[in-house]
């Protein structure tokens, strides 16, 4: 692709057009009309944690920067508390678009690799299907050692009085470790998971298809 | 002058009678205000206190009436005597309201009243009962400048009203801006869609009503005359005259959309693929005509991009252009945008703009633009660079921050370049400016009013015609002349008609009001008119040249010659005239000065100094009054006179006041300057011009600058003058008291 014909996709309908027949609920993105109170109203933007907040991403998709917007980290940044959609002047469900935009990024490869919640996201649900019970131990062992042994130990001994606590509460299982406590019926859980990917991929491949 | 026999009311209502003795008020009446027939009653607004004044005017002879009880703006329903000279002393809001009702202040509360009974007594002696204009006309036709949307809807609504109208346009066809759309904006549920103008309604229905006369390819030759007896010459395509006798005029000459060859920055005039709205309005009525498809000029290629450019030429800082925004061109360009979006979804259509301004329910207009796909960028346009058959669009991006953001291969670009308003010649234009070119000046008068003033209505600010904002949006200062429409303000097809219809009913009251002799607003049915007695004149012109309504002209001797029709009763001529020789029959030099000489000045030892208080009767005297009404309390040494407007202030009043042992004069009118609140417009402009040079005065008399004060005050300063009043009774307590007491 020249650098002309690139400069020409910009600010056209294109990638808008993507994200309202690939994203759910991206055919509300269109309906922004960039008061900002999303952002102002977002409280992990307070800590400054989103490079773009909702309504730039809107326009970002409006403007046609679809490699920004994909592999952008701030969807990732979102926690569902719902204060963008309770005050969205124009009513757009601003948290869903925000899921469904980091689900397609994530679809399509393009979502950033170490970002933490995608991390946790996969290591959660890897974590419950596997079993069908979440082994908590495992999972935030998981996230400590995300970057690797070192910060994994460090990271374990920064949250070591609060695991002792939860030991003598009686929290904390550590022979969670190995195996863990599991559903009864796994067999039934990991059909109905196959079944339900199943009808899921063939969804999303026939609207990827057109 | 005939006899006149003066009768005085006190009333005992409201309170006055525990608060006040009124039997002392009564012989004052008689002793200092010496009126042969004083009474009290106990209600006097009810039937049997009205039965009785009326008693007294038919059968004791009564012909000069003073009213002691409330507010001259209370019960004038039932203290209405047409024929008699009616003065008020203020009582109620002026005194027991505005005083508390303690043991200590009972005895300056009563001075107070007191003092109110004698000037009353003084003013209805100076008065006689205004009989009305005598030079009137009764045409009750109106004339009606401009055949576009105002225009035609103003036509329709006077003759739906019941009076005929004569409808001059300059073109050959009615219909004006509008009717060169292809579409209007909705103004009707569910706002989704660009809607038919109802220009052709409107023509059919000028030119089915036999109460309508047209005029078209005409234009003004000459206006002369008043509201009422205005003698109009209207001048056709053939170069003949035809004279028409008119009431009222509506000038509703629109607006030409700002010139886009301003802005070559933007591509203006540099490729026939930038138009202005106009010129897509072209394209779309062409496209209509045909396979609905609009079309590129330059070669004729469908259109598969269109970028709109909002504020083109509009809210510029920098000077050049027009600084204001028009109002109308967002939900313009949302429409336009429809026009190619409701016919193929497929046409990139964006629009750039720095603010979306979409009054009236285009905020609905606007969402159904976002469901139908136009893309709205908030962005500043820097540059249109038009190449062969398409342009790029180099512009700021606002919210994502790139100043360097283009779009590329636009085959059209739309500017929204706002509204010029036709209001012909400024009159105001400072000759040797127009001769230096440094102004633009349009040459064409389009009234050609045969006023001393100049051949048009006065401008306010970027040409458009001047009007009372807040109050009185139709009325310009010349009375009887409305402007209505785009030349008034920028607006929108919406706006314009409710515009058409207010100035249409504004102009039959005016002609309404001339026939009767009686003044238009603000004043509205006052009989008085200024009456200048012409042996004591100095042809000093003060007078015609600060008439703000252009009422009084000059003969061929220069003496001033008063068109009582035009006049709006507010008495700057009175206040200018330095040899005071005009007055109204209910106001004048000499009601306000004998007033001011009634009040009793105790002597400099008492500590009783007195402050007189000249208030604008539009807004600080209802200011005053609803002060009253909610008990805020205020000095009892104040003497309040109600004046027409501070430019009827003249300066002889305060060298009075002060020669008479008045320790301080408060002046408060309206706000003046560009954000005028004057009701005469530039009233209290000219009545502070007047007063800036009271220092001088004050300084012969060897007088501290303090004991004048300006004051502007608001209809809304209810609780703030009080307290501007106190402040100023205490700072001059530490002046001291005046060395004129007791002379």
């Amino acid at each position: 692709m020249s650098a002309n014909t690139a400069v020409a996709e910009k600010y056209r309908n294109n990638f808008l057009k993507e994200i309202e027949e690939q994203v759910e609920m991206g055919d509300w993105v269109k309906m922004c009309m960039q008061c900002g109170v999303c952002s102002g109203s977002c409280p992990t933007n307070f800590q400054s944690a989103w490079e773009h907040p909702p309504q730039e991403l809107f326009m970002m998709i409006l403007a046609g920067k679809r490699e920004e917007v994909l592999t952008s980290s701030s969807m990732w940044n979102c926690t569902s508390c719902y204060n963008c959609i309770v005050r969205c002047p124009r009513k757009l469900p601003i948290t869903h678009i925000m899921h469904g935009i980091a689900e397609y990024a994530h679809r399509l490869g393009m979502a950033p690799k170490m970002q933490p919640t995608r991390f946790f996201s996969g290591l959660f649900w890897k974590n419950c299907t596997h079993t069908g019970r979440v082994n908590e131990l495992k999972l935030s062992l998981g996230l400590y050692f995300k970057d690797g042994f070192v910060q994994g130990v460090k990271n374990g001994m920064a949250m070591q009085a609060v695991a002792i606590g939860l030991l003598k509460a009686r929290r904390l299982n550590p022979f969670e470790l190995f195996g863990g406590h599991k559903c009864k019926d796994q067999t039934g859980i990991q059909a109905m998971l196959k079944k339900a990917y199943e009808i899921e991929r063939s969804r999303k491949t026939a609207k990827m298809a057109g | 002058m005939a006899d006149i026999k003066v009768a005085a009311y006190i009333c005992k209502g409201c309170g006055l009678g525990e608060r006040l003795d009124t039997d002392a008020l009564v012989k004052i009446a008689q002793k200092d205000g010496k009126v042969p027939l004083a009474k009290s009653h106990d209600f006097l607004c009810n039937a049997d206190g009205v039965a009785m004044i009326k008693n007294d005017i038919a059968n004791e002879g009564v012909t000069h009436i003073m009213i002691g009880a409330c507010s001259r703006r209370a019960k004038t329903e039932a203290f209405n005597f047409p024929e008699n000279a009616v003065a008020r002393a203020n009582l109620r809001e002026g005194v027991v309201w505005i005083r508390p009702d303690t043991d200590e202040a009972r005895e300056t509360t009563q001075e107070m009243a007191e003092d109110y009974i004698r000037m009353g007594c003084a003013e209805v002696k100076a008065m006689t009962a205004p009989a009305g204009n005598p030079n009137t006309g009764g045409s009750k036709t109106l004339l009606v400048v401009g055949g576009g949307v105002t225009g035609m809807t103003t036509a329709i609504e006077a003759s739906k009203t019941g009076y005929s109208v004569v409808l001059v346009e300059k073109s050959g066809a009615l219909g004006g801006w509008a009717g060169k759309l292809y579409k209007r904006t909705p103004v009707h549920e569910p706002y989704k869609s660009p809607a038919d103008t109802g220009v052709a309604d409107l023509v059919s229905q000028v030119l089915a009503d036999s109460n309508i006369k047209l005029y078209l390819n005409a234009t003004i030759a000459k206006t002369d005359g008043a509201p009422g007896r205005f003698v109009v010459d209207v001048a056709t395509e053939s170069g003949a005259t035809h004279t028409e006798d008119i009431g009222a005029i509506v000038q509703a000459t629109g607006f030409t959309l700002y010139d886009m060859n301003k802005l070559p920055e933007l591509g203006g005039g540099k490729s026939p693929n930038v138009v202005d709205q106009a010129g897509l309005e072209a394209l779309a009525s062409a496209a209509a005509a045909g396979d609905g498809v609009i079309r590129r000029p330059s070669d004729g290629a469908p259109v598969k991009s269109v970028v709109f450019v909002q504020c083109a030429g509009q809210r510029d800082t920098t000077g050049q252009h027009l600084s204001y925004c028009s109002g109308f061109c967002c939900n313009a360009s949302i429409k336009q945008a429809m026009y190619f979006k409701d016919v193929n979804p497929d046409v990139d259509t964006t629009i750039i703009y720095t603010d979306l301004r979409t009054p009236g329910n285009g905020e609905d207009f606007y969402r159904s633009a976002q469901e139908k796909g136009v893309i709205f960028t908030k962005g500043k346009v820097a540059e249109v660079m038009p190449m062969g058959n398409t342009s790029t669009v180099k512009f700021n991006d606002l919210i994502l921050g790139d100043t360097d953001a283009s779009m590329v291969d636009v085959d059209l670009v739309v500017l929204a370049t706002g509204q010029v308003p036709n209001s012909g010649v400024n009159i105001e234009l400072p000759a040797e400016a127009a001769e230096a070119g440094t102004v633009e000046i349009k040459p064409i008068s389009i009234l050609n009013l045969s006023y001393r003033q100049g051949p048009d209505v006065p401008q306010l600010k970027q040409g458009f015609t001047d009007s009372h904002f807040i109050c009185f949006p139709y009325e310009t200062r010349r009375t009887g002349i409305y402007t209505a429409g785009p030349v008034r303000r920028p607006m929108d097809i919406a706006q314009a008609r409710e515009d058409a219809t207010g100035a249409a009913l504004k102009a039959i009251q005016a002609l309404e009001n001339a026939e009767l002799g009686r003044a238009a607003h603000p004043r509205s049915g006052d009989l008085s008119f200024p009456k200048i007695r012409l042996e004591g004149c100095t042809q000093c012109k003060r007078c015609t040249v600060e008439c703000p309504f252009g009422a009084i002209d000059e003969d061929e001797k220069r003496f001033p010659v008063v068109n009582e029709s035009r006049c709006r009763r507010c008495g700057t001529c009175m206040g200018a005239c330095p040899v005071r020789v005009i007055s109204f029959d209910n106001y004048s030099i000499n009601s306000v000065g004998a007033q001011i000489k009634a009040v009793d000045i105790p002597d400099e030892f008492s500590e009783k100094p007195r402050i007189l208080i000249l208030a604008c009767e539009n807004d600080a005297y209802p200011a005053l009054d609803m002060a009253g009404m909610s008990r805020n309390e205020y000095s009892a040494f104040v003497r309040i006179i109600p004046i027409r407007c501070l430019g009827s202030v003249n300066t002889i009043w305060i060298t009075d006041a002060l020669n008479a042992g008045y320790d301080g004069v408060m002046l408060m009118g309206c706000k003046s300057g560009d954000e005028y609140q004057c009701h005469f417009v530039k009233g209290s402009e000219l009545g502070r011009v007047r007063l800036s040079k009271i220092d001088d005065t004050l300084k012969t008399l060897n007088l501290e600058s303090e004991r004048v004060r300006d004051l502007e005050v608001a209809i809304t300063d209810i609780e703030r003058v009080p307290e501007m009043i106190n402040k100023y009774a205490a700072e001059l307590v530490a002046v001291g008291p005046s060395p004129f007491k007791g002379f």
